[in-house]
């Protein structure tokens, strides 16, 4: 079933590549035909090598499709922050980072490439590997679907490649985080309806007559992932031969467009999804049911409900009517509250457990990560309000927060969810070693808090000195000389994100030696791992 | 509380779950976007605008394609410090041709908005291809290849076309001249009947004179470069409107 859908697609992509109007597509054409080809030997080898095995067994979880979800998340997380550090080296040392004859390495499309990677492989893949975990255990039933899971699996990769050499290529509708071509765009579109099918039949399945609060959160991810990306994604190409569309709106109204896009991304992507992870991960690792079941009803609604109104808060001042720059500034200040009620409920699981925060360093990072949330949550409605977006848009001030919420928040409950499954996964008492975990936290802590405060900096410094006005009534400082001033920013910031990247490499180091079944003899005697295997659904919250 | 016991409904049926969260999620959106694609004021009535010409489009997807808008807005402010560094602040009739728009979100360089006829196109070549020979502090990418790179336009008349499909109003006559057109503007030399026809076509579509720039934009007559197609989109950006018969205090432009 699933090999007849990817040879139909086998089939387009090579008729694509025959009537490539550009070189480009013909690439892209022929990269996405060798994919699939690949992928049908690959299926063709497994399936062979079966014999009486049923791969499909409903009594069993599908717990190998995780662990290489984990992997994938590994594995994507180090290059986008290696590409985020390589780009703020480009902005700090642009005569030893660009060179003249590779224009593909420049910032512009590099950026893209950055982002991307972080967000949407990384991000994304943590958000298959622990939505396919979580689902399962919290409705103790297998996997909708047979083999479809792994399409989407494979099929996010196969968009993921695609959308990257894209950037490399020059290939780009140029809208920030929904940057891929129409054909990468419908072809994603595809996979996730794929996903969502088989969320909800897992759903139907399940063995449990409550649907567990992650999975809502899950469930709203998916559904409004799919609207914005569809909806933000109209465009029309050239010619079916051609890897270049124009956007079906333009201006104003695609620029709203692209905002209610660019926060909800934001708010459906980073924050509903690894809301789900937090509810489930959470109250899992320290044993303790979530602190209240009415809060979790109450943060749900309110914040998925306001949430898709904050978009405009991105265009203060621009052309967009005033108006609607006023209801995305009002719903932004209202957003706090729902975010600060997640927050809470998440760090007053903790209730009756708090000294896993010291002999825990896996619950550490689960919580400062929920502290991190806590703090962008307020600095966001903050720079919403128009008149301090005056001072902080356009300038390194936005960039900052952007880390705060992705290094602290999603960064962090990520690596503590990769933690946790790993450990899970294979069935490991403890983890390889945490005196590594506690390296990593550290590292991870110290680099965020370099880039935070130097963006800080950068930004307030750069937003004052454009609006800067000397005695005699002129502009005190021309552009370039606000571009200098950033140096000593730039250079601080560089190194913080090399400490996290250095977290992210340990990290990986000690999730490939747990999964390989290793474990450090002297452990410290304060680190007492979680051993408890997990048990299926026990955390119902109470009717 | 008896409302919140009612939640049930939602935990137990996941199809109630997710309508409910379609309808929770779509009421911000549609409130919000709905109205701009109805409401007349949301774009003002200027005089000037026009559809860009076919080097200029070109030139425009190259600034796409390498990501300009990452580091470059093109939105000043009504705000003073702006208005004096930039220029009159950006109207929405000025992106209505704009698919997608490149308003941007940081300024890592300045906003480019007005950057049309500020500085010469011998400045805007070299600050291209070594940003740091002009402007020693500058953290710009070179973009030297951009000059030894012949601009791509087998396909010109498609993207024209496809700019048509979606609301930008070329005419018969432009989409038909669409190559032509594009050679006339940056060789005028060897294509000077085409060059009137190409003014008259775009002049008529502004109803404005000169909004119209032709001339070898990279100082190489050999051939037409990508970096010819980039200068002139830079060069037109931003001169189109004729701010003197905007009024910025006519209800019809209140918004």
């Amino acid at each position: 079933m699933v090999s007849a859908f990817l040879c139909v697609f086998a089939v387009l992509a090579i008729l694509i590549a025959g009537n490539a109007a550009d070189n480009l597509m013909g690439v892209h054409a022929l990269l996405f035909f060798s994919a699939i080809i690949a992928w049908l030997v690959g299926i063709a080898l497994w399936a062979g090598k079966l014999g009486d095995r049923n791969p499909f067994d409903e009594t069993q979880y599908e717990d190998t499709l995780v662990k290489f979800g984990v992997a994938a998340a590994m594995f994507w997380g180090l290059a986008g922050l290696l590409v985020g550090v390589l780009i703020a080296c480009q902005l700090t040392w642009p005569n030893l980072f660009y060179v003249e004859e590779l224009g593909w390495t420049n910032f512009g499309r590099l950026r893209p490439l950055h982002t991307s990677a972080v967000i949407f492989a990384f991000g994304g893949n943590v958000l298959l590997a622990t939505s396919f975990y979580v689902v399962q255990r919290t409705t103790r039933a297998r996997l909708f679907g047979g083999m479809w899971p792994w399409f989407v699996f494979w099929g996010y990769q196969l968009f993921i490649v695609i959308a990257a050499t894209g950037y490399l290529m020059g290939i780009t509708q140029s809208k920030e985080y929904a940057e891929p071509e129409w054909y990468a765009d419908l072809w994603l579109t595809i996979v996730w309806v794929a996903y969502l099918i088989i969320f909800l039949g897992t759903l139907w399945k399940r063995k449990e007559p409550h649907i567990y609060v992650a999975n809502w959160f899950y469930l709203s991810f998916i559904v409004t992932i799919a609207m914005l990306h569809i909806v933000n994604n109209l465009s029309l190409p050239v010619s079916l031969g051609s890897s270049k569309s124009y956007q079906l709106f333009a201006g104003v109204q695609d620029a709203l467009t692209q905002w209610w896009y660019g926060h909800n991304a934001v708010g459906f992507f980073l924050t509903t999804g690894f809301l789900a992870i937090m509810y489930y991960f959470i109250p899992k690792r320290v044993d303790r049911p979530v602190y209240s079941y009415r809060l979790s009803i109450v943060h749900f609604w309110s914040l998925i409900f306001i949430y898709i109104w904050a978009g405009p808060h991105h265009l203060h001042y621009t052309a967009l009517p005033q108006w609607a720059q006023t209801l995305g500034m009002t719903f932004s200040i209202m957003l706090w509250m729902p975010s600060w009620g997640g927050m809470i409920n998440g760090v007053m699981t903790l209730s009756g457990a708090w000294d896993k925060l010291r002999t825990d360093p896996v619950v550490r990072m689960m919580v400062v990560s929920l502290a991190f949330y806590g703090m962008s949550t307020f600095e966001g409605p903050l720079m919403s309000v128009r008149a301090v977006n005056s001072l902080s848009h356009y300038t390194e001030w936005g960039i900052g927060h952007v880390h705060s919420g992705a290094l602290g928040w999603v960064g962090f409950i990520s690596f503590g969810a990769l933690y946790c499954l790993t450990q899970w996964l294979y069935k490991r008492k403890s983890l390889y070693s945490m005196a590594l975990v506690e390296w990593h936290f550290w590292l991870a802590t110290i680099g965020i808090v370099f880039y935070i405060v130097s963006m800080w900096f950068a930004g307030i410094m750069e937003g004052l000195m454009w609006r800067a006005y000397n005695d005699f009534g002129f502009l005190e400082y021309s552009f370039v000389e606000t571009v200098e001033a950033k140096h000593i920013s730039y250079i601080i910031r560089m190194v913080g994100g090399l400490l996290y990247l250095s977290g992210a490499v340990i990290m990986s180091y000690n999730l490939i030696r747990t999964a390989m079944g290793h474990e450090r003899i002297n452990q410290p005697a304060d680190a007492t791992p979680v051993s408890k295997p997990p048990a299926a659904a026990e955390l119902q919250p109470a009717e | 509380m008896g409302l919140l016991n009612k939640h049930g409904v939602f935990e137990r049926h996941s199809l109630i779950l997710t309508i409910g969260i379609l309808i929770t999620v779509s009421i911000g959106g549609l409130i919000q976007m709905a109205p701009l694609f109805y409401m007349e004021n949301t774009i003002e009535k200027v005089e000037g605008m026009r559809p860009y010409t076919p080097l200029e489009v070109a030139g425009r997807n190259i600034y796409l394609r390498e990501g300009c808008y990452v580091c470059h807005s093109q939105m000043v402010r009504p705000l003073r410090d702006e208005v004096e560094r930039y220029g009159h602040y950006s109207l929405a009739a000025e992106s209505m041709y704009d698919h997608p728009f490149q308003w941007g979100s940081k300024r890592t360089g300045p906003d480019l908005a007005r950057v049309g006829g500020k500085y010469s196109d011998e400045w805007h070549v070299d600050h291209l291809i070594d940003p740091r020979a002009l402007v020693p502090e500058s953290i710009m990418p070179p973009y030297a290849f951009l000059a030894e790179k012949s601009l791509d336009f087998r396909n010109i008349q498609d993207d024209l076309k496809a700019l048509r499909a979606v609301g930008v109003p070329y005419t018969d006559e432009m989409i038909e001249n669409a190559s032509m057109d594009l050679r006339a503007q940056v060789d005028p030399d060897i294509y000077f009947d085409e060059q009137d026809a190409l003014v008259a076509r775009y002049t008529e579509a502004s109803g404005r004179e000169g909004t119209v720039q032709i001339r070898d934009f990279d100082q190489d007559p050999d051939r037409i470069t990508e970096m010819d197609a980039l200068v002139a989109y830079l060069q037109m950006t931003g001169t189109l409107v004729d701010f003197s018969t905007y009024e910025a205090e006519d209800l019809m432009n209140a918004r």
